[in-house]
């Protein structure tokens, strides 16, 4: 700012493009190109064969592609309609407990009477920077029928499911126990293209294995989330609370989760966006098996695409997990723009966002929030 | 990125420490809390590190034994799996030498380049003037909110335009650049105070030169970030590299142990096999975080003292 003269400023403006050319020329051929070149394919039929710009056996069909997705009965629109509802069952068991439990661990591991800090920070936060689809190996071999999981509950006289070959849900089971028949009449009427029966199904017991693997995984990137914003809390706050006699748990509820909302928010909003990205690990437990039940939006338009050979259809449906996200993204940016979060809370998840959008993992810059609270 | 500014406020939160003295009486008396407090701890803790065990533990078993005892630790030791990892002894079934020679490649190629490129971006869009500059940031942000899976289209069709598929340019290439990082070192750079480039620029210094010897030297906190996010990133990169390559040999470690995973090369569940290779895979981030987890909390640690 100090040096806004003319020379400089010229001299500075060449520099200053130079220094972004990479950025631009790398962005602009590899991002902003081809995510137009996709747009248009969404509006073809485009087979793999051939040029999809312009090429004989491609012929323009214009919004058909996004519509059929929602009024056209057929396959692709169940199957999409399929991993739409996996998503919601999904997104309901996985947002809320990983909050929950990141937010538990955070409190506990803030106590300040405790020892050994880093190391339960470390344990925690390990299964987040490691590959997703080296632990979704993993856990394919705990929960094989002769696997880890299944031993321990052999152990307690359980007898463990085949998980992924197991495509129940667990709505249905639930409602299968309390006496209420498959299919039964109320449950019959069609919502796109399926039945209200089958929109009940509730996570498969397939799908409550990738639910467990994402809580597993996420909780210590958003514990590092909710440390730094408590530790950004004014100690006299603390303090009075203790004064006045409080309990610990009236302490949590009616003081510190108060004060930390915009974490909290901010944790739902990631984890939402999180849970539109699931792919790596669906491709490595089963690619959508047993029964598309662990099918996801985001993997179905890979697998239409390079399975089935539908790039139109796959381009319109990752066009629409595109936009749920964006609009997702923005509701998070609101929230961060408000002043009720903390400059430091604010810094520290900026990074963290930032690597979180980018990744399968929620990757977090490990230093900005990682850096100790002790 | 910030691991060194936050230390005002952070000593501010922290500074009660004899506060916390003055407390410890108090704390003894409710021992109880102390006890659910750690054996919740230890329970996570478990939860979190046993299946890591379990992975290790299962890649010194054979199949049958992996299946029949999953639980504990390898009895007797077999290295069967690691024998055909390291392709020792008669030949390796899977070609995961080759998988780490390409993450290998592809990881150090994509780290250098981002940390140097992000930089040198970060650096212009902090501190230069020129018009554009705010509509280039801006366009960064957005781009840092364009998820990755809804990319693998647009990026399969780039690559086959362009005649790079199935190529190493293919896997590098779209990686060199992220948008997070340039977004990280910007706003490192801004906090670094303008009046210490005053001085290069008046002994004649020109852009590149105050950047490369007077700025760099000083972000080392964010450089060190930047690197970690970059080679973790690449390192774990999947869904890119399923969509630009088919041909066997251009997987990674992180490719070819999904395509290892889902059944597409042999039969049999193998499971120490792929044990073994997702430790592989698992390994060199699990250095990389445990020994900078040490330099962050030290660097921390400093910056708190000091307060």
């Amino acid at each position: 700012m100090a040096s806004r003269k003319t020379g400089i400023y010229g001299r500075q403006a060449v520099a200053g493009w130079l220094f972004t050319a990479p950025m631009i020329i790398i962005l602009g051929l590899f991002l902003f190109i081809p995510i137009l070149m996709a747009l248009y394919v969404s509006m073809t039929d485009w087979n793999g064969n051939g040029s999809p710009f312009g090429g004989s056996q491609t012929s323009f069909v214009g919004a058909e592609n996004f519509t059929s997705l929602f009024t056209e009965d057929g396959l692709t629109r169940q199957t999409f309609m399929q991993s739409i509802g996996n998503t919601f069952y999904y997104v309901l068991f996985v947002v809320p407990l990983q909050t929950a439990t990141a937010l538990m661990l955070a409190i506990v591991v803030n106590n300040k009477f405790l020892r050994g800090k880093s190391f339960f920070r470390t344990a925690f936060y390990f299964p987040a920077v490691t590959s997703g689809v080296a632990i979704a190996t993993v856990f394919l071999f705990l929960f094989s029928n002769t696997g880890a999981v299944n031993g321990f509950l052999g152990v307690l006289g359980v007898d463990g499911p085949q998980w992924f070959s197991d495509s129940r849900g667990l709505l249905h089971l639930a409602l299968n126990a309390v006496g209420v028949g498959d299919n039964p009449s109320w449950a019959q009427g069609q919502i796109f293209g399926r039945s209200l029966w089958e929109w009940l199904s509730g996570p498969s017991v397939a799908m409550c294995v990738i639910i467990m693997l994402a809580i597993w995984t996420t909780t210590g990137t958003f514990m590092l989330l909710f440390l730094a914003a408590l530790q950004d809390l004014p100690v006299e706050v603390d303090e009075a609370a203790e004064l006045d006699g409080v309990s610990p748990w009236q302490k949590i509820r009616l003081v510190t989760i108060p004060m930390i909302k915009p974490a909290v928010f901010l944790v739902v909003t990631l984890g939402l966006i999180g849970t539109w990205q699931v792919f790596d690990q669906i491709y490595v437990m089963g690619k959508g098996a047993p029964a598309n039940t662990t099918m996801t939006p985001a993997f179905l338009s890979y697998s239409q695409s390079f399975r089935s050979f539908d790039y139109g259809s796959g381009a319109a449906m990752a066009f629409i997990v595109f936009l749920i996200i964006i609009g997702l993204t923005f509701m998070q940016r609101r929230l961060m723009d408000e002043d009720r979060v903390s400059r430091r809370t604010r810094r520290a998840i900026a990074g963290r966002a930032a690597a979180a959008q980018r990744g399968s993992n929620l990757v977090g810059a490990a230093p900005s929030a990682g850096g100790d609270p002790r | 990125m910030t691991q060194r500014l936050p230390t005002a406020d952070r000593t501010a939160g922290r500074r009660p420490a004899p506060r916390t003295k003055g407390r410890d009486p108090e704390d003894r008396g409710v021992s109880g809390k102390k006890i659910a407090a750690y054996a919740l701890l230890l329970l996570f803790a478990v939860l979190y590190l046993y299946p890591f065990f379990i992975q290790i533990a299962a890649s010194f078993k054979d199949d049958p034994q992996a299946a029949s005892s999953p639980l504990g630790l390898p009895n007797p030791v077999d290295l069967t799996a690691w024998k055909k990892i390291f392709g020792v002894g008669g030949g390796a079934s899977v070609p995961i030498t080759t998988w780490l020679g390409n993450s290998v490649l592809v990881t150090l190629v994509v780290t250098a380049a981002r940390v140097f490129l992000d930089s040198l971006a970060g650096y212009a869009l902090s501190r230069m003037h020129f018009r554009g500059r705010g509509f280039l940031f801006a366009t960064v942000l957005a781009v840092m909110a364009v998820p990755g899976v809804a990319l693998l289209i647009p990026k399969f069709l780039i690559v086959t335009q362009l005649g790079i598929f199935d190529t190493y340019s293919a896997m590098i290439l779209p990686l060199l650049v992220d948008a997070a990082g340039v977004f990280i070192m910007k706003q490192f750079f801004d906090s670094i105070p303008v009046s210490i480039e005053e001085a290069a620029r008046i002994d004649g210094a020109g852009p590149f030169r105050i950047f490369w010897s007077v700025i760099l030297p000083m972000s080392k906190p964010a450089l060190i970030t930047l690197t970690i996010l970059s080679f973790q990133g690449s390192w774990n990169e999947f869904s890119h590299f399923l969509v630009v390559t088919q041909s066997p040999e251009y997987r990674t470690l992180v490719t070819g142990l999904a395509s290892l995973t889902s059944g597409e090369l042999g039969s049999g569940t193998q499971f120490p096999l792929k044990m073994g290779a997702a430790l592989l895979t698992t390994i060199p981030v699990a250095l990389l975080f445990f020994a900078f987890q040490r330099h962050f909390v030290r660097g921390a640690g400093e910056g708190g003292v000091k307060g």
